[in-house]
């Protein structure tokens, strides 16, 4: 049965390739012909032929993860079955349903809806982080452009990069004596470093010969920017927000925790206070769903770009 | 015929890493307008490298090269150069490729309607005229070798200089580039400067072939002067005998007197 519907497919993916290189020899543009056929063995190899849904590969696919997560929900189970301070399972379910069906109620600054303290993190994430594109990004192009800059830059680049957030938070409450900005400055200087690195390392590894293009076309500098180096960097300079977005929402939690006001980090702390471990655990779960839908989104935006080709 | 580029004892060193690399040495060559002209040699010989010289793209060590007597100092749009690798830029159309170089060349000076209808007639002029929307990876790889020609030629510069333009084809795709390179030539009375390593293509398309020697400190061997009647027909020229005798001294060049370990200079 197994390798019935396992053979099926990959006899279609064979037909398909051995047309495919038909219609290539058989048409004028070949090259064109072959890529667009190319992708097509795949997709008759992911949904089954003819005969009905092919179960194995769906079951295949869904069921690992599924026993990834019953596995993680068991373990948590039997070690705290016998608990009292750790909440089961079952419990913290239903806690996160009560959580969930009022995200957005307001009672005063210390008790908030779960909905407004992620609304309030990713603002700080937002603003923090836009601040940081908005310097870092065209600190790369040029640090990434002129030697000079690179070899001044360099050694500070190395040593603050790796000087932990929170150490930064300090000097943020000195400067502007108020814990929303002092937040905001955190995330900030540390989502910077990873697009000022990426960007910087993309304009260095822009092809030459696309610079000799520029070079034997006599292009403008404003041409050589837009037409060549923006495009050719984009990828680089897409990996590097994707970097800094995912430190923002790392750096975030622990920054709230210090700073309070509303937020998630905020939310994890004052439930710790009142020993609510269940309202902790739902936190943890909220900020990863999160920080993998900001991962998922800026990948698909970072796809959109990628011009991956010979 | 007017003497068009001349290279007067250029000399070329290139300091990498692991110290000096003498490339090139007294190179002296001169190119008429209109003729056609390829370097042969073995690879790692320096045809490249002199290319890049009446490119603008380096410099020389030391001596001249003038194009239209005028010293070559930079890259500039009365040579147009073709790419081994096409390079042409993943994220333009090819149409958008070419309006590159044209609106650089001609866009202080005309219309943008001018501008596109050059851009049109470039691409059209190698048969492309079909693909204008298509970005390169969407066509092969003898249509993106024609982009890159269409965009060295859309500038109308008074050379046209070509690093290896089909070593990358196939057989039959580069056979038919070449005959279209040929018909394109004769239309436009191009100034050509090739670098190949195939003899066969040398002798088909060139008025003179400069064979180079090996390097390090690589230069001009035998220049052989290649007395065909144009249009050519590589088909009646391959029973020709004056293009078997060519062909064969071409070889005897490469492999006889200049093989791969060089013993003494022409």
């Amino acid at each position: 049965m197994v390798s019935a519907t396992f053979h099926s497919p990959m006899q279609a993916a064979i037909d398909a390739r051995a047309e495919a290189a038909a219609r290539a020899v058989s048409t004028a543009p070949p090259r064109n012909e072959a890529v667009a056929a190319a992708p097509a063995p795949a997709s008759v190899a992911t949904p089954s032929p003819k005969p009905g849904f092919d179960w194995s590969e769906f079951w295949m696919k869904v069921l690992p993860p599924l026993a990834g997560i019953a596995l993680l929900i068991g373990i948590w189970g039997m070690l705290t079955f016998k608990s009292t301070t750790f909440p089961m399972p079952a419990a913290t379910f239903m806690e996160a349903i009560k959580v969930f069906s009022d995200p957005f109620y307001s009672k005063g600054p210390n008790d908030q809806g779960i909905g407004w303290n992620i609304l309030f993190s990713l603002e700080r994430v937002a603003v923090g982080f836009g601040l940081a594109a908005l310097v870092g990004i065209p600190m790369g192009f040029l640090i990434g452009r002129f030697t000079l800059l690179n070899n001044m830059m360099s050694p500070l680049i190395s040593l603050l990069r790796p000087v932990s957030p929170l150490a930064w938070l300090p000097i943020g409450l000195l400067v502007f004596k108020a814990a929303n900005p002092a937040a905001i400055w955190t995330i900030f200087i540390c989502s910077i470093w990873p697009m000022i690195i990426n960007t910087a390392v993309g304009v260095q590894r822009v092809p030459a010969d696309y610079m000799n293009v520029a070079r034997v076309l006599n292009l403008s500098e404003w041409k050589i920017v837009t037409k060549i180096l923006f495009p050719s960097v984009l990828p680089y300079m897409l990996t590097g927000v994707r970097l800094s977005v995912g430190t923002a929402w790392l750096v975030i939690v622990a920054a709230e925790m210090l700073t309070g006001g509303v937020g998630i980090g905020f939310w994890v702390w004052d439930e710790w206070n009142n020993l609510n471990v269940m309202h902790i655990l739902i936190a943890i779960l909220v900020i990863g769903v999160v920080g993998m839908l900001l991962e998922w989104l800026l990948v698909s935006v970072a796809k959109r770009f990628s011009y991956d080709e010979v | 015929m007017k003497n068009f580029i001349e290279v007067q004892n250029a000399e070329m060193v290139f300091t990498t890493r692991k110290g000096r690399f003498h490339a090139l040495r007294e190179i002296d060559l001169t190119v008429a307008k209109g003729e056609f002209v390829t370097l042969i040699g073995h690879s790692g010989c320096g045809k490249s490298t002199l290319l890049n010289l009446i490119a603008g793209l380096t410099l020389p060590t030391s001596g001249v090269l003038l194009c239209d007597n005028r010293e070559i100092a930079a890259p500039g749009p009365e040579r147009g150069v073709v790419f081994q690798n096409h390079s042409l830029l993943p994220w333009l159309t090819c149409f958008e490729n070419v309006h590159l170089a044209v609106e650089r060349v001609f866009g202080p000076t005309e219309s943008k309607a001018q501008l596109d209808a050059r851009t049109q007639a470039a691409l059209e002029l190698v048969g492309m005229g079909h693909a204008l929307q298509k970005r390169p990876h969407e066509i092969s790889g003898g249509m993106k070798q024609r982009v890159g020609i269409a965009r060295a030629l859309a500038m109308e510069p008074k050379v046209l200089l070509m690093d290896e333009p089909f070593g990358a084809l196939d057989a039959l795709t580069r056979a038919h580039l070449q005959d279209e390179l040929l018909k394109i030539v004769a239309r436009t009375q191009s100034t050509v400067v090739m670098v190949t390593h195939d003899v066969d293509e040398s002798v088909l398309l060139s008025d003179r072939i400069v064979m180079m020697t090996n390097g390090p400190a690589a230069t001009i061997g035998e220049i052989l002067r290649v007395d065909l009647p144009r249009p050519r027909n590589r088909v009646e020229l391959a029973e020709d005998s004056r293009y078997v005798h060519y062909r064969k001294e071409v070889l005897d060049f490469l492999y006889t007197r200049h093989g791969h370990v060089e013993k003494q200079a022409a």
